[in-house]
């Protein structure tokens, strides 16, 4: 790449943190919940609806039960970190600002192939739709790059932009590796050397790969669901959208888990996505009024 | 005389959009032009990835001034009418101009700036832009009804001559400069005029033809496999979407780990191609080598090492997703594989794909047993057709036991045809459905029969795709698509205008496609009886000939013919039907035919215009030469007739009803049919309705046209 040492996993994050919020971006926590991507969290679902500027950028750990490969799989996990940034409305350097990201983690564009190839996004279980690009690196998908249309079934005015960075993937470009668990985690010291990604994770991809598709009471899980949806519906009633918002993401958590234990027929599925984008849309509609915007 | 440049730059336009974007702003432009009364000498286009761009050559300087023509009221007409006309022509009476007792109003339009046109044309031929799909962005998305474009629009280049044609669309002015290549140049390019944009680019990295960007990967493509001594897979699909996405394309070699040639090829260059847009090469032996080609849009300072390297990781790791899938799924039989079908539902009302998996079994092997479908085709074997009656009893021991064996097969396939919907592999790459249900198929050691039937069975997927011949795979292909046409139309879901969501038509194509090119005899209305979807099938049978005139009609065979035969409703052999129409076609087509053919309908219209025709009309004593030679003619050729339909000798059948083309002409040459006598004009007329009666056991001339 360069003649610098490659970044860490956590000098990846850190450097991000520190380009884009030099952009003006508030660097956010991450949404304390399990969800399955960095779309999910409250910055982007409810702050990319209504007509005020938002600009953040934060890590989201994303849950994606069904990918988990027991910490086998050199390419795949069950869990892993997306970087997001959200700037609204979508300024209009907003490629070049995004390349200038590239740049500042030590990709050169003259000596890497990058590219932006079409790949529009959709979340059926947020109702949510936007076109962009999928962003390569020598063929390889680093990114997600979207110009939200619609969120929750409503028109976004204006549009964001949003980035969503694959963090794991991006790190074993830059450093080289084959293996996720080969990652450098952290940087070594004169006598201790770095940690790497699989010493801080593998053990958990292992365990809740197990837990996943092997452990999990689907009873408990099935009654979870169903209590979520109903307490959601209960704080939509008392217009509570954000505390409707975090039970939509926890029934679809608990969707994705019932995916991975594969109890849920094909039939089935699309009723239950159907109805996690229920709650959604009813969480973004309620927020919505909260505010007194008008579709 | 000058030359206009447009520029549209935006955001990376999707590959697969740009040749037809091209299009559309040619006959966009050219449509603003003629309604302007301007016409270019020529009109080029040009994308990339960032741009849309057209240059149109011998423009006029202006318009010509016009004078426009509106009609009034007559002379005389009342007044209300000519003050409407005057107020919406915005003239006086004495302005009007009168010819022939109507008065004409006449409007001099003078003559417009080419770039007065064309700074007006620009903005709407951005907003009316048929982009498959377009999106709003940046401040101006807070109304919803701001400007869409296919990603965001950046800039807009309009030169006249050497003057910039002034516009402006939502903030976006028009200008000289654009961009070069995103990392090769920095800074704007300005264009002086058309005749130096492509060059000026050029300069700064970028190839605005299309045409020289596919021939570049093309070439450059063949010649990187050449020079590691391998040879190029040709694929021009690849070459159009690659160049849709590179503005300076350089195609360059990557290799793979040859352990990763164990996962079968198609799969090697399914990956490769779809998910990569990888070229992939044949080794001298003609087998696939463990190399690729890709197209990078950067001259990279290493010489393109690094891109190489990271492109060959990349495909490793979907290479190694794709191998672990394929040693995943061997380790499960096609049987285990086969009973998780129940979980998947075919359609909600049709129940599980197992549930489908059943009936196809039960109706491959009802096909073999009924003789359908032999353990060699008619065609190959140049056999007689089965009498279905009777097939039983003359068949020889060792045939009836082959039949045993090959329904055994066909059921077996079938039940292992569908197996493979859930397997890793085609769950990640569902196109290689039925290929890779044959490979595994054949690992755990089915019979080639039975593992080709499983890879094949989807086969022929429309018009021109191969059709099976081996007996097992169309035994399963036949039933497979015989039970989904008949459980769709029992179900009442048939397609609707362009609606086929279920893909009937092309189900119905194979249908008939394996019928006709394997000779299987037998009726193909017992076939959907046999589906058990329903009890009749009225709707059904009407699409499947309908399908056939579609189908045939590439082959020459005339849709009319089809129905004449088709019409006399004893016909439900397909087969048969066809060779029927073929001989027909041949005769209707000669001298000799079209006369019959004239004859017939002759006598047909004398039979419509005739109240009570009786063929058994009593034969007067004095019967005049003609009477007596149709008389005589009829006696030999209905029987005849009838006699090679039934033999299938439709030439045969063809030249009895030529044995009264002479007799039928002389008749009414030489006979009044409406005779005074009553006893002689209904002798005649039975005579004509027994000739129309020998012409239906070949044919119903009446749906013959012409």
């Amino acid at each position: 790449m360069s003649d610098i040492a490659p970044l860490s996993f956590q000098d990846l994050i850190l450097t991000l943190h520190d380009y884009w919020g030099k952009q003006g971006c508030a660097i956010l926590q991450p949404y304390d919940m399990e969800m399955g991507a960095g779309t999910f969290h409250t910055a982007t679902t409810l702050r990319a609806l209504g007509p005020d500027p938002w600009n953040a950028a934060f890590v989201q750990p994303s849950r994606r039960p069904t990918d988990g490969r027991y910490g086998e799989n050199p390419n795949r996990l069950g869990a892993y970190y997306q970087y997001q940034v959200i700037l609204k409305p979508s300024p209009p350097d907003l490629q070049e600002l995004y390349l200038g990201s590239l740049k500042a983690i030590g990709i050169d564009p003259l000596l890497h192939d990058i590219r932006f190839v079409e790949d529009d996004w959709e979340s059926p279980t947020l109702g949510a739709w936007g076109l962009g690009w999928e962003v390569w690196c020598d063929g390889m998908e680093v990114t997600q790059f979207t110009y939200f249309q619609q969120m929750g079934g409503f028109d976004c005015k204006p549009v964001s932009g949003e980035l969503t960075y694959g963090l794991e993937r991006l790190a074993m470009y830059i450093q080289n590796k084959d293996s996720i668990f080969d990652l450098a985690y952290n940087n070594a010291t004169a006598d201790r050397p770095a940690i790497t990604y699989g010493d801080v994770f593998r053990e958990n991809e292992r365990q809740m790969s197990t837990y996943h598709f092997e452990v999990a009471d689907t009873d408990m899980l099935f009654d979870a669901f169903k209590k979520a949806t109903a307490e959601c519906e209960n704080c939509l009633e008392r217009s509570l959208p954000i505390p409707a918002y975090e039970q939509a993401i926890k029934a679809s958590h608990i969707f994705n888990i019932l995916q991975a234990r594969g109890v849920i027929s094909v039939q089935e599925r699309a009723s239950y996505m159907g109805r996690v984008r229920d709650l959604a849309k009813g969480s973004c509609q309620a927020w919505m009024e909260k505010n007194g915007w008008t579709a | 005389m000058t030359d206009f440049l447009l520029e549209l730059r935006s955001e990376e336009i999707p590959a697969r959009m740009q040749v037809k974007a091209k299009e559309d702003l040619a006959s966009l432009f050219n449509d603003a032009l003629a309604k302007a009364g301007l016409a270019a000498a020529s009109v080029e286009t040009f994308a990339t990835p960032r741009r849309l761009a057209l240059i149109a050559t011998g423009l006029p300087l202006a318009t010509d001034a016009v004078s426009e023509e509106t009609k009034g009221p007559k002379v005389g007409a009342p007044p209300q009418a000519m003050e409407g006309f005057l107020r919406k022509a915005g003239l006086t009476q004495d302005q009007l101009i009168e010819r022939d007792g109507v008065y004409f109003a006449v409007v001099e339009k003078a003559g417009r700036q080419t770039a007065d046109v064309l700074a007006e044309a620009i903005p709407a031929i951005i907003r009316a832009f048929p982009w498959p799909k377009s999106q709003r962005w940046g401040a101006g998305s807070a109304s919803t009804e701001s400007l869409r474009w296919v990603r965001p629009l950046q800039g807009i280049v309009a030169i006249l001559g050497d003057d910039v044609v002034p516009c402006e669309i939502e903030a976006i002015v028009s200008g000289t400069a654009t961009m070069g290549h995103r990392f090769h140049h920095s800074g704007p390019v300005n264009i002086g005029n058309a005749g130096d944009y492509a060059e000026k680019l050029r300069d700064a990295h970028v190839l605005v033809h299309f045409s020289e960007r596919c021939a570049l990967i093309r070439d450059g493509a063949k010649a990187a496999a050449a020079a590691a001594g391998l040879t190029l897979v040709e694929d021009e699909g690849l070459v159009v979407e690659n160049a849709g996405l590179t503005e300076w394309p350089v195609p360059m070699l990557g290799r793979f780990d040859p352990a990763f040639l164990e996962v079968p090829q198609e799969v090697i260059q399914l990956t490769a191609r779809v998910n990569q847009k990888y070229f992939v090469c044949h080794d001298s032996a003609g087998k696939l080598a463990n190399a690729f080609v890709c197209t990078a849009n950067i001259d990279a300072h290493d010489g393109g090492a690094a891109i190489v390297a990271g492109n060959e990781k990349v495909l490793a790791a979907r290479l190694s997703d794709a191998k672990f899938f394929w040693e995943q799924d061997l380790k499960v039989a096609l049987d285990d594989q086969a009973a998780k079908l129940a979980q998947i539902t075919f359609h909600e009302k049709l129940g599980s794909v197992a549930d489908k998996v059943e009936r196809v079994a039960r109706l491959a092997r009802w096909l073999v047993e009924e003789g359908i479908v032999g353990p060699c085709s008619p065609a190959q074997a140049g056999a007689q057709p089965a009498n279905n009656d009777s097939s039983d009893k003359v068949l020889d021991p060792g045939l009836r036991r082959g039949t045993q064996e090959l329904a055994d097969q066909a059921e077996r396939a079938a039940r292992l045809c569908k197996a493979d919907l859930v397997t890793g592999m085609v769950g990640e790459f569902p196109e290689l459905q039925g290929l890779m249900g044959g490979y595994y198929a054949r690992a755990q050691g089915e019979t080639d029969a039975v593992a080709d039937a499983v890879r094949d069975h989807y086969k022929p997927v429309g018009q021109g795709d191969d059709v099976p011949t081996a007996p097992v795979t169309v035994a399963v292909s036949l039933a497979d698509k015989l039970d989904t046409l008949a459980q769709f139309f029992a179900a009442g879901m048939p397609p609707t205008g362009s609606k086929d969501p279920f893909a009937l038509r092309r189900a119905a194509i194979g249908f008939l496609s394996l019928l006709l090119q394997n000779d299987l005899r037998g009726s193909f209305k017992d076939m959907l009886l046999a589906t058990g979807a329903a009890t009749s099938f009225d709707s059904l049978e009407e699409f499947l000939v309908d399908r056939l005139k579609v189908q045939q009609r590439e082959a020459g065979v005339r849709h009319d013919l089809i129905d004449a035969v088709f019409s006399l409703g004893g016909e439900d052999d397909l087969v048969r039907l066809l060779a029927r129409v073929n001989a027909l076609q041949t005769y209707i087509t000669t001298a000799e035919g079209a006369n019959l053919l004239a004859a017939y309908k002759r006598a047909a219209n004398i039979l419509k215009a005739a109240d009570g025709v009786d063929a058994a009309a009593p034969t007067p004593a004095d019967l005049v030469a003609e009477e007596r030679a149709l008389l005589t003619a009829l006696d030999t050729a209905a029987p005849n007739a009838a006699a090679a339909v039934d033999a299938e000798d439709f030439e045969g059948a063809m030249a009895a009803l030529a044995s009264l083309r002479a007799p039928i002409d002389a008749f009414f040459d030489g006979v009044m049919v409406n005779d005074a006598d009553p006893a002689k004009r209904a002798f005649r007329l039975g005579l004509l309705a027994r000739f129309r009666d020998a012409v239906h056991r070949v044919a119903d001339f009446s749906r013959i046209e012409g």
